[in-house]
C-alpha cells in the first residue's frame, strides 16, 4: 500500500499499488492524502522524494482497466462528467505537487509510462535508475496525455523531444532521457533512492523561505497549456475510439500490450 | 552464430539469471526467459544500453526470437 514517512526534513512517499502503481481512484486518493499532509509544512519539510516499491517500475500510468470498466458501466451521457471529475482532481494533485514549496525528487526505475511519466514530470528533479524507461503511449488509445504531461515536458525540454515522444508513442531509455534534459542523472540499478536522498539532505541545509522563493522564481505552472490539454483530452475521450482501444488493451494477452 | 546474437544471449542469461546453455538463437525470447511485460521493457533498455543503440518499440513489435532481436540491433548499429 502506498505510504510515506517524514524524517529529518524529508518526506518520502513510496508508491506501492500492484501491479505497477496504476493511477486510478485509489492512487489518486493516496496522492491527495500525502499532499494534504506535506503542502503546508514548508518549515519542517524541505524535500519530497517519491519512489516506487513495485518491481515493474515507477508507474505504468492511468489505470486503464478501471477507466474501461467505468466507461462500460455508465451510460454514454455520463462519461464526460465522470472523466472531467477525475481529471479535475488529478490536475489539482499534479499542479499542487508541481508547485509545492519543497524541492521534489522522483526516483524512477523500470516503467514510467503515461500518467506515471506525468507524475514524475511534476517533480522538480528526476533521478533515473539504469532500467528506467519513459513513454507517452496515449495516442495509441486515441487520446493525448491528460494529467498535464505535455505542458510540463514543453516547459522542461525541447519541443522536438515532445513531438517525438507524443507523435510516435515510442519509449526511451534513461540515457536518452538524460540527453534530452528530462532526468538529472542516471544511476545504477537499486541506487536511485540513495542518490535522491543525498540530494534531499543537501536541500535541507537551505533556508526555507529562500528555497521556496527560488522555486517560485525558477518554475512556473504552464496554466494556459494545462487548460488546453485538459479540454483536448476531454474532447477526444468522448469518442468510440477510446473504448475500442481500451477493450483491445484489457483483453490483450500480448507481452507488450502497450503497443497498438 | 553471429557475434550480436551471442552477446544478446549472454546479456539475457545474465540479466534474468537463466542458464545460458538453455538459450538458443531461435527460441522465443519471452518463453525462454519466462518474463512478463514489465521485464520485456527492461530487456529493451538493457539491450539498448549494452549495444549503444535505440530501438523504437514499433520495430520491436514483430520480434519474437533472440536472432530476430539481434538482426534489429545490427540494423541500428
Amino acid at each position: 500500500m502506498t505510504h510515506w514517512t517524514i524524517d529529518a526534513g524529508i518526506a518520502h512517499l513510496v508508491l506501492d499499488r500492484p501491479p505497477c502503481n496504476e493511477i486510478g481512484t485509489a492512487m489518486l486518493a493516496d496522492l491527495e492524502r500525502f499532499l494534504a499532509d506535506v503542502a503546508d509544512r514548508e518549515d519542517d519539510v524541505a524535500a519530497v522524494v517519491i519512489s516506487s516499491a513495485q518491481r515493474g517500475g515507477f508507474s505504468a500510468g492511468a489505470d486503464l482497466r478501471e477507466l474501461y470498466e467505468g466507461l462500460r458501466r455508465e451510460p454514454a451521457d455520463r462519461h464526460e462528467s465522470l472523466l472531467r471529475s477525475f481529471l479535475d482532481r488529478i490536475h489539482t494533485v499534479m499542479d499542487t505537487l508541481d508547485m509545492l514549496p519543497q524541492t521534489t525528487i522522483a526516483v524512477v526505475h523500470g516503467i514510467c509510462f503515461g500518467g506515471g511519466f506525468e507524475l514524475a514530470l511534476a517533480c522538480d528533479l528526476i533521478v533515473a535508475e539504469r532500467s528506467a524507461r519513459f513513454c507517452f503511449p496515449e495516442l495509441r488509445l486515441g487520446l493525448v496525455p491528460g494529467f498535464g504531461g505535455i505542458p510540463r515536458l514543453e516547459r522542461d525540454t525541447h519541443a522536438s523531444v515532445v513531438r517525438d515522444l507524443l507523435f510516435t508513442g515510442r519509449s526511451i531509455n534513461a540515457k536518452r532521457a538524460l540527453d534530452a534534459g528530462i532526468v538529472r542523472e542516471v544511476v545504477p540499478r537499486g541506487s536511485g533512492l540513495d542518490a535522491a536522498m543525498a540530494a534531499a539532505r543537501q536541500v535541507t541545509k537551505f533556508d526555507a523561505e529562500t528555497r521556496a522563493r527560488a522555486k517560485l522564481f525558477a518554475k512556473r505552472l504552464p496554466v494556459e497549456r494545462l487548460a488546453e490539454e485538459k479540454a483536448l483530452f476531454l474532447e477526444l475521450a468522448q469518442r468510440d475510439v477510446l473504448v475500442r482501444a481500451l477493450e483491445r488493451f484489457v483483453t490483450s494477452d500480448d507481452i507488450r500490450p502497450y503497443l497498438p | 552464430m553471429s557475434d550480436t546474437v551471442d552477446k544478446v544471449l549472454d546479456l539475457a542469461a545474465k540479466h534474468f539469471g537463466v542458464d545460458r546453455s538453455k538459450l538458443a538463437p531461435d527460441a522465443d525470447i519471452f518463453e525462454a526467459l519466462g518474463i512478463d511485460s514489465f521485464q520485456a521493457v527492461e530487456l529493451t533498455s538493457e539491450v539498448e544500453l549494452a549495444f549503444d543503440v535505440e530501438i523504437p518499440d514499433y520495430e520491436l513489435q514483430p520480434v519474437r526470437t533472440f536472432a530476430e532481436l539481434a538482426a534489429v540491433i545490427d540494423k541500428r548499429r
